[in-house]
């Protein structure tokens, strides 16, 4: 019995190294090794077109990683400007489009609401497309003369050349209220940019990107918010109700607290998602007014052929999400409580 | 519950559905003008955008899609090609790799499991974005850029999708697989004709979203190809629409090509809907 046994156990164990192999193989092959290569790659000034590996490439250190953060000069200032843009779109994105999916979800999760396989399908639709085809229509809506612009003049608004129009909508906001030029002390300048310039909000330009990705995910984060609220246990809300809590008191005190795990994978899911926004940036031309660090990543090494710096973007956006997922996670559950 | 929703004001109740009917509007309205536009001629689609009619209705954009135009006809046949040939090879690939890799860390034992099973999660945590480079760099090194084994293999295997088949294989009882080793199946067989056939709807999830997932798949391509000869249908519309061909928006062919490059996963969507809604709910394969 134990010969059999263990004959048993080797070749589970045979048949389990070659079952996992392939994936193995495939992931250490494309992905680990790659990493490594470009973490080796940050430091050198390869320019795409030698051997990374052979003898012309040469090791310059930390100095692309510096020409990005410390060293004065056009590098820093895109760089910077980048982050700016990426910074403000997160901001503007992330809460709204998990608020809009809450808010979808627990309309769409009425019992007695009639079409809402009609609703749920509606508003999960645009998540299925490519982005590519859907950021082509969403040019094409938001064009100087575009139907945006045409319905906004139906209430006598008229609206931006938004793809155009570079300027931050906190310094639209602010010129509207009289200050139109820079207090003395945002002059200072943090990474080539002024302060004034780190609070300028989105472009304009940027919103029609901010609004698309609100679009275009809060469908299937409302299908991940439903999911949990049909997990709520209606004893609750009975019980609520007996003491007298009211519509919003129900939300705030039951349904919020039971919808923590995925309003915390939301979040994280969607600070991911948006500090790696690519597709939408590249449709847009490479204009400094849509400009994020993954663009400026590829920008750098398949336009330019500055691999070393453009390696050097990707590691520097790698560590700032881990660093913000790993900080999100310590400060949402007590914020909730 | 009931007698919470009864309470609710008519008044109410009429606002959520204009709530609703406005949001639904929404998200699909943009489609409907996507469609309208592309029967629409060049000024009529630039001076009248929301028009739903077109002024005059032509098929001129369809032609030149389709091929049937000399006027500047589009590549997109090339480009359909390229994402059925491309996103079918990955989404094959992906299932058969995934789920046996899945079934081996759900029901197999082998020493190194757990730290295969850690440097497979581990791999989960690698921002897309960061892979461009990486990736670029391997296909060079390997001679496989241009090609479209290097436009495959490199996303022939997720590590979601290995978690996902390793998820629902744990599902299954154990029992039945072991009469099956009992009667002399090997590892291999017990795998194809016992445990597969048991995880079926796990299967059609893979595929719905492998699939969905490489027809919707840029940056990759982008980075992966420069040869226009392996342009999808969304590397190609990019390029298209950055004015490689022609001059002018030319928005009726752009949102005729982007709409028909939708229409795939629609189909899919409407066949499968159940079954995705709920693999959506369960999971966040999708950010």
């Amino acid at each position: 019995m134990s010969r059999t046994r263990s004959q048993e156990d080797r070749r589970q164990a045979l048949a389990g190294w070659l079952f996992v192999s392939p994936a193995l193989l495939g992931l250490i092959v494309f992905l680990v090794v790659p990493i490594v290569l470009a973490l080796y790659v940050s430091f050198t000034n390869w320019d795409g077109l030698s051997n990374p590996l052979g003898g012309d490439v040469k090791w310059v250190g930390l100095h692309n990683y510096q020409q990005l953060l410390t060293h004065d000069g056009l590098t820093r200032t895109t760089f910077a400007g980048a982050l700016r843009n990426n910074f403000w779109f997160v901001l503007f994105v992330v809460p709204t489009q998990t608020a809009l999916a809450l808010w979808l979800a627990v309309l769409v999760n009425n019992k007695y609401l009639r079409g809402r396989g009609f609703f749920r399908t509606a508003f999960y639709f645009p998540s299925i497309t490519s982005s590519i085809a859907i950021t082509l229509v969403f040019l094409f809506l938001f064009q100087g003369g575009g139907a945006v612009n045409g319905i906004l003049n139906w209430f006598g608004v008229k609206g931006p050349n938004w793809l155009a129009d570079p300027r931050g909508v906190v310094h639209v906001w602010l010129s509207g209220i009289g200050v139109s030029k820079p207090p003395g002390w945002t002059r200072h300048s943090v990474m080539g940019q002024s302060v004034w310039d780190w609070f300028s909000g989105p472009s304009i330009a940027m919103m029609v990107i901010i609004i698309l990705v609100i679009w275009t995910t809060a469908g299937t984060f409302m299908l991940m918010f439903l999911a949990a609220l049909q997990n709520v246990n209606e004893d609750l809300y009975e019980a609520g109700e007996l003491d007298g809590a009211g519509g919003w008191q129900r939300f705030r005190y039951i349904t919020l607290p039971s919808l923590r795990p995925t309003l915390l994978l939301v979040l994280t899911l969607g600070l991911i998602g948006t500090w790696q926004v690519f597709d939408q940036i590249y449709l847009t031309g490479n204009n400094p007014a849509t400009r994020t660090p993954a663009f400026m990543s590829f920008d750098q090494s398949f336009q330019n052929n500055h691999f070393g710096i453009g390696s050097a973007i990707a590691f520097l956006l790698f560590a700032l999400i881990m660093g913000l997922t790993l900080l999100q996670r310590r400060l949402i559950p007590e914020e909730i409580d | 519950m009931a007698a919470v929703r009864e309470r609710r004001s008519p008044s109410r109740r009429v606002l959520m559905y204009v709530a609703l009917a406005l949001f639904a509007l929404l998200f699909l309205g943009p489609f409907v003008i996507q469609i309208a536009t592309s029967f629409k001629t060049d000024p009529d689609a630039t001076n009248h955008p929301l028009n739903i009619v077109p002024h005059p209705a032509t098929l001129e954009s369809w032609k030149r899609i389709f091929g049937y135009s000399t006027d500047q006809p589009v590549p997109f046949g090339t480009w359909l090609r390229n994402s059925i040939i491309v996103a079918t090879s990955i989404t094959l690939l992906r299932v058969f790799l995934d789920s046996l890799a899945g079934y081996a860390l759900a029901r197999l034992r082998f020493p190194g499991r757990r730290a295969v099973f850690m440097l497979i999660l581990g791999t989960l945590a690698v921002p897309n974005v960061v892979l461009l480079i990486p990736r670029f760099l391997v296909l060079k090194e390997l001679s496989l850029y241009n090609s479209y084994a290097g436009m495959i293999l490199p996303i022939a295997m997720d590590a979601a999708g290995i978690f996902l088949m390793r998820g629902f294989f744990m599902q299954v009882p154990q029992s039945i697989e072991e009469a099956a080793r009992i009667d002399g199946a090997g590892a291999f067989r017990t795998y194809w004709d016992i445990a597969l056939p048991l995880v079926k709807p796990g299967l059609i999830t893979l595929t719905i979203l492998s699939f969905q997932g490489s027809w919707n798949e840029f940056s990759f391509f982008l980075v992966a190809t420069s040869d226009p000869k392996y342009d999808t249908l969304t590397t190609g519309l990019a390029k298209f629409s950055g004015g490689s061909l022609g001059s002018g928006n030319q928005f009726p062919v752009t949102l005729g090509a982007a709409l028909l490059s939708t229409i795939p996963v629609a189909i899919l969507f409407f066949i499968f809907q159940r079954q995705i809604v709920r693999s959506q709910m369960s999971s966040g394969v999708k950010g």
